[in-house]
């Protein structure tokens, strides 16, 4: 039961800090991009706000995915109950694409943002544009929000 | 190269980057009537700031580009491949000084590694241990060759020399892609423009040995045998090379040749605009900026000697925005 506890913790965890990793890494690189523009030219404030924020969503996605595996095995909500090995280490998996992805994507759409706010700053009307090629990196963090969700709704009912 | 994140200062930089003057600016300048109102409208435009003389103005702008990359970088060296230029600059003015007994303050430029004061004194009283061991060197054999031969020329030739090498080695050393390419152009058409200016002064091979520097679009030897052959012998040896459409260029005038090379340099730099971390950025703005502090410049001069507006617009480099 220990065992198994600890691995689904584990899955918890690890969606939470390495979607969290990448997402303040992004957050991070694109906030220095931001101050650079605000720095000469103050107006910009907002539309240079929302593309630094992208790579936010990354780490919320991890903290759900943390969330339901922690509501899963009973430590939200109590009722804590007898979780096997099997049971734990697949929590653990279902953890991994979110974890995985979110690392990697909210950097790489960090880089993005980057790029999309020196292209606001130069010409503030190309926002729109600007907004959708680091979105277009979320994609994949999404897909991995989604195949993480389905599987640990999808373990509560195996019956293990 | 010591690692630095560029990606602060190339989002000021981006920001600089649409206040540089574009052909529509250019444009407006050159059609002002005269030397006055070609100041007021730089004024209009914040070009320099409050002065009315064109050496305030240009060097209020180089002044404010230097200060602003110091600003965005912690280590200013990486910038020193333009600043060694400066450096041997006022290496030439010392020497010449100390060979003339003149006073050389006034013919120092500002940027260098080091103060010209500080050069100069370095090497009047022949004492190279503070300055830079490659600087050091040619300040001894430039100032011992004009003192023994008394050939201004020669001097110049070993200092312009050293410069070229210098900048190549810095380029080296830096690993970097746009400093790379800066550097292969500027020491390629220096080595281009001694080749032409000395074959029309019948210099010799020994001459050319000692002032072309190797670069790795042009072999130097290839280029000074043509040089003492003459000035077709060079057209007919670049027309081989990837110089070969600065050759048209050549033939009309050197000065026209200066106006395809820096083209050619600021159309390569193009490319840092959508360049979002490196240095590239910055240095494609130094170059931007100088090509405008020299299209101001010459706009000035122009106007103030009464040079018809066609004369300008011939040689009005490209610019970067």
């Amino acid at each position: 039961m220990e065992l198994g506890l600890f691995l689904a913790l584990l899955g918890a965890a690890l969606a939470t800090f390495m979607a969290g990793i990448g997402s303040s890494i992004g957050v991070g690189k694109a906030g220095v991009a931001a101050a650079g523009v605000l720095a000469e030219e103050p107006s910009l404030f907002s539309k240079v706000l929302i593309l630094m924020l992208l790579p936010a969503t990354q780490g919320i996605y991890g903290l759900l995915v943390a969330f339901l595996i922690l509501q899963g095995v009973g430590i939200i909500g109590g009722g804590a109950g007898e979780i096997s090995n099997l049971e734990g280490l697949l929590y653990l998996a279902a953890s991994l694409p979110i974890a995985a992805s979110g690392l990697f994507s909210a950097i790489h759409q960090g880089k993005c943002s980057v790029a999309g706010i020196h292209t606001v700053a130069k010409k503030p009307d190309t926002m729109g544009k600007s907004l959708i090629i680091p979105a277009m990196v979320e994609t994949y963090a999404i897909l991995a929000l989604l195949i993480s969700i389905l599987a640990i709704n999808g373990i509560g009912a195996l019956g293990i | 190269m010591k690692t630095q994140d560029f990606t602060y200062a190339v989002s000021r930089i981006r920001m600089k980057e649409t206040k540089l003057f574009s052909r529509k600016e250019i444009d407006r300048l050159i059609s002002q009537k005269d030397y006055q109102s070609v100041l007021r409208t730089l004024y209009e435009l914040g070009f320099g700031g409050e002065t009315n003389s064109n050496e305030d103005v240009l060097t209020a702008e180089q002044n404010k580009l230097w200060q602003l990359m110091a600003e965005l970088t912690d280590d200013m060296s990486v910038f020193d491949i333009f600043r060694i230029q400066n450096d041997y600059h006022n290496l030439k003015v010392s020497v010449k000084s100390i060979y003339s007994n003149t006073e050389p303050y006034s013919m120092f430029v500002s940027g260098g590694t080091i103060k010209g004061e500080a050069l100069f004194e370095s090497v009047k009283n022949r004492d190279y241990s503070e300055l830079p061991d490659a600087l050091g060197l040619t300040a001894s054999l430039s100032l011992d060759t004009l003192l023994k031969t008394g050939d201004g020329q020669l001097c110049d030739a070993i200092i312009d020399k050293a410069t070229l090498d210098a900048v190549t080695l810095f380029a080296k050393n830096m690993q970097q892609e746009v400093i790379s390419e800066y550097a292969e152009l500027f020491v390629a058409s220096s080595n281009i423009k001694i080749a032409v200016r000395g074959s029309r002064l019948n210099k010799s091979l020994d001459f050319f040995s000692k002032s072309l520097s190797d670069c790795n679009t042009l072999n130097i030897e290839a280029l000074a045998r043509s040089a003492v052959k003459g000035f077709d012998e060079i057209c007919n040896y670049l027309a081989d090379t990837e110089y070969k459409d600065a050759v048209s260029y050549i033939k009309k005038s050197m000065s026209s040749f200066e106006k395809w090379c820096d083209d050619k340099l600021l159309n390569s730099m193009k490319k840092q605009k959508s360049e979002p971390f490196t240095i590239g950025p910055l240095i494609a703005y130094i170059l931007a900026k100088q090509n405008e502090i020299k299209a101001v410049r010459l706009i000035l001069i122009a106007k103030l000697n009464g040079l018809d507006d066609s004369k300008i617009n011939e040689r009005i480099r490209e610019m970067y925005v």
